[in-house]
């Protein structure tokens, strides 16, 4: 009896086995899925011409990545300060990608920071669903700032030889050298127009814009106001200048008021004259059409940086009857200008006003750099469609400019 | 002296603003940001002696009781009404009032004023597209052939005519728009120049 009991739990053990074993056999055929094939050659490089707070990576496609009908989706790039880790997630790029930059920012306490001159070591894990893959780690590897953006030599050679060649003017007008400049109508009606405000014994309106001190054109609305001021004191009129930005009003007193000491007026010149109103863009031009209905200026300067309040200035200013000279860099604006007001100084004749009304020689050498400037870019353009014509492609490279 | 020492910081600093531009090293890029940052800081100085100029102006009108001088006193309300609501014993930017007078007073008044810009685009365009030269005529027809592409009905003509305003925008209009650019970039590095290397010195007040 016990033999029989002792055969009967062998047997069942040993069946317990056999089933055991086969459910092991089933479950090992099931997974016996694959992790998708880990990229290859990974390999990270400084960013060129940066600030050095980036690293770019670059890798070859796992074998099975979704665009050459493989599984895997997307890849994730860790990076570690150690080849043995911790890696942690920097970013995750899609399938079918080959390079991404990693970046960061300069300031420490962000979460995104990088830190430059530090070695850094990279790996990139294939993911296909639940599965996945890590490349060998790439390191290291550091970001370090370059002292001149190699991606702008084209821009320091065209202002390298733009300055040379206004240098040049310069000196010859120093000379002596007779330069001629052709007239522009707007510049040439300043004069008439401060004129007729004094006839009519009406203000005259300058409007320096919505621009900042820091804009080009704001600075070249200056140098215009500056003369425009000298010629209202020595007319003995009066000019309103309602200013957008704080900063801007500051410098208009100071260079209206000695444009006023200059002609011998300093008694004539009223601070109240040139004033804040408003840095809201339609609060301002509000501002602005309320005086030209008030006060009725003989005359409106409309010169430095406009957006859309233009030609509701404009239009009103139109209305009330005054002569109105404008000028922008404002490409979109201009046309508006061209419609509402008598005379317009397109573009670059902003920045050349103050030479035309000044009439220094060292100012009108510069003038000339600017037309010879426009020559030269009209000679690349030509040669640029030869070269197109001809089949050379290298000359558009020659233009190139960098990130 | 009273001059020649703005003029020195004139040219020290434009000249490092032009080299800043070719230099993206960090160090050069925090000497940039240290420079913007003073500019904002004489920004919130400047905006102290603007709020002056502007209060100066506006007690002017109502004491000399200028044209329309009532006006002033509604400035006046509006800028020291706000700031009362936005101090932090009202609750704020965030408080009831500062929130609903610029939701509800000065949103509406800009808008208004922007709105006013497609009635004053018609007057100008009825002046400008007279047919009065040739060349204004040119310019009546091309304003006409762009206006009339988003017309509904056109038809068959509806893509001919799609195509020629096309090309007016992508070829004439382009080309002069890019000469205006170019003049105006050019215009720009003259201008900086005659700055940095003194000049043009009329922006420092006077000749």
């Amino acid at each position: 009896m016990r033999m029989k009991l002792f055969l009967f739990v062998l047997l069942a053990l040993f069946m317990t086995a056999v089933v055991v074993a086969q459910e092991d056999t089933e479950i090992d055929s099931v997974v016996t899925v694959s992790p998708p094939a880990p990229v290859a050659n990974l390999v990270g490089v400084d960013t060129p011409n940066d600030n050095g707070h980036s690293i770019s990576l670059s890798w070859e496609l796992s074998p099975d990545d979704a665009t050459l009908g493989g599984t895997v989706t997307k890849y994730v790039i860790m990076r570690s300060e150690s080849a043995d880790g911790p890696f942690i997630v920097r970013d995750t790029v899609a399938a079918g990608m080959t390079k991404k930059a990693d970046n960061g920012v300069k300031e420490i306490e962000a979460e995104d920071y990088f830190a430059r001159n530090t070695d850094f070591y990279y790996k990139l894990v294939a993911l296909a669903g639940d599965l996945k893959s890590e490349s060998e780690v790439f390191g290291p590897v550091r970001g370090v700032g370059q002292w001149f953006n190699t991606g702008k030599w084209s821009v320091v050679a065209a202002v390298g030889l733009f300055t040379l060649v206004t240098l040049f003017f310069i000196r010859r007008a120093k000379s002596g050298a007779k330069l001629y400049i052709r007239p522009l109508a707007g510049i040439d009606a300043v004069d008439e127009a401060i004129g007729r405000a004094t006839e009519m014994g009406k203000p005259i309106l300058y409007v320096l814009g919505l621009g900042t001190a820091s804009d080009i054109a704001t600075i070249a609305s200056f140098t215009i106001l500056s003369r425009v001021a000298k010629k209202v004191a020595e007319y003995q009129t009066s000019i309103l200048v309602p200013c957008y930005d704080p900063i801007v009003m500051t410098i208009a007193q100071e260079t209206v008021k000695t444009s006023y000491y200059d002609a011998g007026r300093p008694d004539a010149y009223n601070e109240d004259d040139v004033f804040f109103v408003t840095n809201q863009q339609f609060a301002y031009v509000g501002a602005v059409n309320g005086l030209m209905i008030r006060e009725k200026p003989a005359t409106n300067f409309y010169l430095g940086k406009f957006y859309a309040e233009s030609l509701i200035m404009a239009e009103t200013g139109s209305a009330s009857g005054a002569i109105q000279i404008a000028g922008t860099d404002e490409v979109t604006q201009i046309p508006f200008f061209v419609v509402a007001c008598d005379y317009t100084l397109i573009g670059e004749e902003l920045y050349a006003a103050s030479a035309y009304l000044g009439r220094e020689p060292v100012l009108l050498g510069t003038l000339k750099g600017q037309d010879y400037g426009k020559a030269m870019v009209i000679a690349s353009i030509l040669i640029g469609i030869g070269a197109a014509l001809v089949g050379w492609t290298g000359y558009v490279d020659l233009f190139y400019v960098g990130p | 002296m009273k001059k020649e020492i703005p003029l020195f910081i004139v040219f020290i600093t434009g000249l490092f603003m032009a080299v800043q531009f070719f230099v993206p090293h960090a160090k050069s890029e925090w000497v940039y940001e240290y420079m913007l940052d003073w500019t904002i800081i004489i920004g919130v100085f400047a905006l102290a002696l603007g709020i002056w100029s502007f209060v100066r102006v506006a007690t002017n009108k109502i004491r000399r009781k200028s044209e329309n001088w009532q006006y002033s006193i509604v400035a006046l309300a509006g800028l020291f009404g706000m700031i009362i609501f936005g101090l932090g014993f009202w609750g704020g930017v965030e408080s009831y009032m500062f929130r609903n007078f610029f939701n509800f007073v000065m949103v509406p008044l800009h808008a208004t004023m922007f709105s006013l810009l497609a009635f004053f685009i018609a007057s100008a365009a009825f002046r400008a597209f007279r047919a009065h030269s040739l060349l204004a005529s040119v310019l009546l027809l091309s304003a006409i052939i762009i206006m009339i592409r988003f017309n509904p009905f056109l038809g068959p003509l509806s893509e001919p005519i799609d195509s020629l305003a096309s090309w007016i925008l992508n070829f004439p209009n382009m080309a002069a728009k890019r000469a205006i650019v170019i003049g105006i970039g050019l215009g720009m590095v003259a201008t900086a120049l005659k700055v940095i290397l003194g000049i043009e010195r009329t922006y420092l007040g006077g000749d």
